[in-house]
């Protein structure tokens, strides 16, 4: 699994309120997550997710389980997430809905060209190499079928 | 030798194990996306409906149109697959499941991060995303990675005014945000047993503020009378001698009463550092604050009196509300013009029912302090229901005393 986007930098303890706020859960319309994604945190990033990799610091997603915070970044275009540590419910649901997720301890400037390649286990800042840590091998096939629900499909 | 998590799971910490789940539920606001995945999957039939439950606590009643036609597509979808459903006004869903349905040694999921309260009954409880929740519904199992354990070794008895909830943000602030990411925590020590059931579901239901998987006590005598009141015969669990990853000692003697302050939960004072702050709305309630034991605490503190700010209090499940009826609890609240809501999360998570509005100052006994959580541009401080029942009366955050 490969990615490559310009970088789009957050901070540490970035929580799910954050990234798809409580008020907008009560639909099953996936655009309706893209487009309020990050609102509360800076309306301005919406409009940046397109084709782009969110580099985010220490515990990425803590907070509510809600699944909408990955389906929102995923439906804005965010082609990966590289962070140095995520919480871990926001870490399952990410891969279960296809979501490349990449633990890495990286130097993050908005913009930088950022790529990734999971089965290698690495991801680049400007040309900068640092290492990731493995996924399980669970993990990778489900992302590797594009989330739990194609791999339920076709493992049976 | 083993932790609980991993005498439960059947496997060391670290293993990655497939494991049957022995209760798996969802909520409305995450049962809606689960639905949806099980549609996309082309699941019709459910292997083990009766391992199943759904639980309508997030937004209760339905506040608009969208809200009501998705609570009722997810009332059918009940109905035709056999999954039994809590319906509106039943509670919340760790309440729920606290009161006579989880059971010690229990793999127990729940499509709700404060699912880890649970553990207060012995169980390995965790939360799930949605989709993880169809496949589990779909499979009747789940793949997990044993987690290390962190010991919180509680000494002594809790004095004064401090309550479960003030050890809850006395443990968040020593460990911090992501100080247990991964890991369970293990709440033992000779401090432990004298902790209540109640404070035993407060203690396990802010492990996840901690980035921990679950949280949990050794079933013991407390958990067996407990789940006895609600009708289920269970055994006490075996402490064995456990090699934990960290240990971390809190003495309850040495507790006072703590306030988080915004935006971080791990963000701890004193009250009294505190007193005097102005706040907009007290709300009791949530799945850390809202059963019987904190009622009746706060009915005590406030009986009689008037409240000075506008006051919620929501029960965190039919039980506790009909209990709070029948000893005279509600009415002490209501009579000091405190709101009441049906049970359910009320406005933890700002989508209806008490939300903020911009610049105003909420205390609640929540266990998140997000920035904008309850509101945009809204504040919110986390504390016992003690010291909200004292700064109810107070108008300004203020230190309670022994009750």
């Amino acid at each position: 699994m490969q990615g490559v986007g310009p970088a789009v930098c957050l901070g540490n303890d970035i929580d799910t309120d954050l990234i798809i706020a409580g008020r907008y859960l009560r639909t099953k319309d996936r655009s309706v997550w893209a487009e309020h994604v990050f609102e509360d945190l800076d309306p301005a990033l919406a409009g940046r997710l397109s084709g782009a990799i969110i580099v985010a610091g220490r515990n990425m997603g803590c907070g509510s389980s809600r699944e909408q915070a990955v389906v929102a970044l995923r439906e804005a275009g965010v082609v990966g997430v590289v962070a140095e540590s995520f919480a871990r419910i926001f870490f399952r649901n990410a891969v279960n809905v296809g979501l490349p997720v990449i633990e890495a301890s990286v130097a993050c400037t908005d913009r930088a060209f950022v790529a990734f390649d999971l089965d290698a286990g690495w991801v680049e800042v400007d040309g900068e190499r640092y290492p990731a840590r493995p996924l399980s091998a669970r993990m990778v096939a489900i992302l590797r079928a594009g989330g739990l629900v194609p791999y339920w499909r076709s493992s049976r | 030798m083993s932790t609980l998590s991993e005498r439960i799971l059947g496997a060391p910490a670290g293993a990655y194990v497939d494991h049957e789940v022995d209760i798996a539920f969802a909520h409305d606001g995450t049962g809606i996306l689960t639905r949806e995945a099980l549609r996309e999957m082309g699941v019709d039939r459910l292997p083990h409906p009766g391992r199943l439950r759904l639980i309508f606590d997030h937004i209760v009643p339905a506040n608009t149109g969208t809200t009501a036609t998705l609570q009722a597509e997810l009332r059918g979808y009940a109905r035709a697959s056999g999954i039994d459903l809590s319906d509106a006004g039943g509670g919340i869903c760790h309440q729920v499941m606290s009161e006579g349905v989880v059971r010690p040694g229990m793999v127990v999921v729940g499509a709700d991060s404060h699912t880890c309260t649970l553990g207060a009954l012995g169980a390995f409880a965790t939360g799930v995303g949605a989709t993880d929740m169809a496949a589990i519904w779909a499979s009747g199992a789940t793949w997990f990675r044993v987690p290390e354990t962190i010991a919180v070794n509680l000494t002594g008895r809790l004095d004064g005014p401090a309550e479960a909830k003030d050890v809850a943000l006395a443990y968040v602030a020593k460990l911090g945000m992501e100080g247990a990411t991964y890991r369970a925590l293990e709440f033992v020590g000779d401090g432990a047993p004298g902790i209540s059931m109640d404070g035993r579901l407060t203690l396990c239901n802010m492990a996840v503020e901690t980035g921990a998987k679950a949280g949990m006590f050794y079933a013991d005598a407390v958990a067996v009378r407990h789940l006895a009141e609600h009708g289920v015969a269970a055994s006490p669990q075996a402490v064995e001698e456990s090699r934990y990853e960290q240990e971390i000692e809190i003495d309850l003697a040495g507790i006072v009463p703590l306030v988080a302050v915004p935006h971080r939960v791990d963000t701890v004072r004193e009250a009294e550092e505190v007193a005097g702050t102005e706040i907009d709305q007290v709300f009791v309630g949530t799945c850390t604050n809202g059963r019987y034991e904190d009622l009746a605490r706060f009915a005590r503190i406030v009986r009689g009196k008037q409240v000075a700010v506008r006051t919620l209090v929501v029960p965190a499940s039919r039980a506790v509300l009909l209990r709070a009826i029948a000893t005279g609890v509600l009415a002490d609240i209501v009579g000091a013009g405190c709101m009441v809501a049906p049970p359910g999360c009320g406005p933890c998570l700002g989508a209806h029912e008490g939300v903020m509005g911009e610049g105003e100052v909420c205390l609640s006994t929540a266990n998140r302090n997000f920035r904008n959580r309850m509101g945009v541009g809204a504040e919110i401080y986390l504390s016992s229901v003690a010291t909200a029942a004292a700064s109810a009366l107070a108008g300004v955050i203020a230190v309670p005393e022994a009750v």
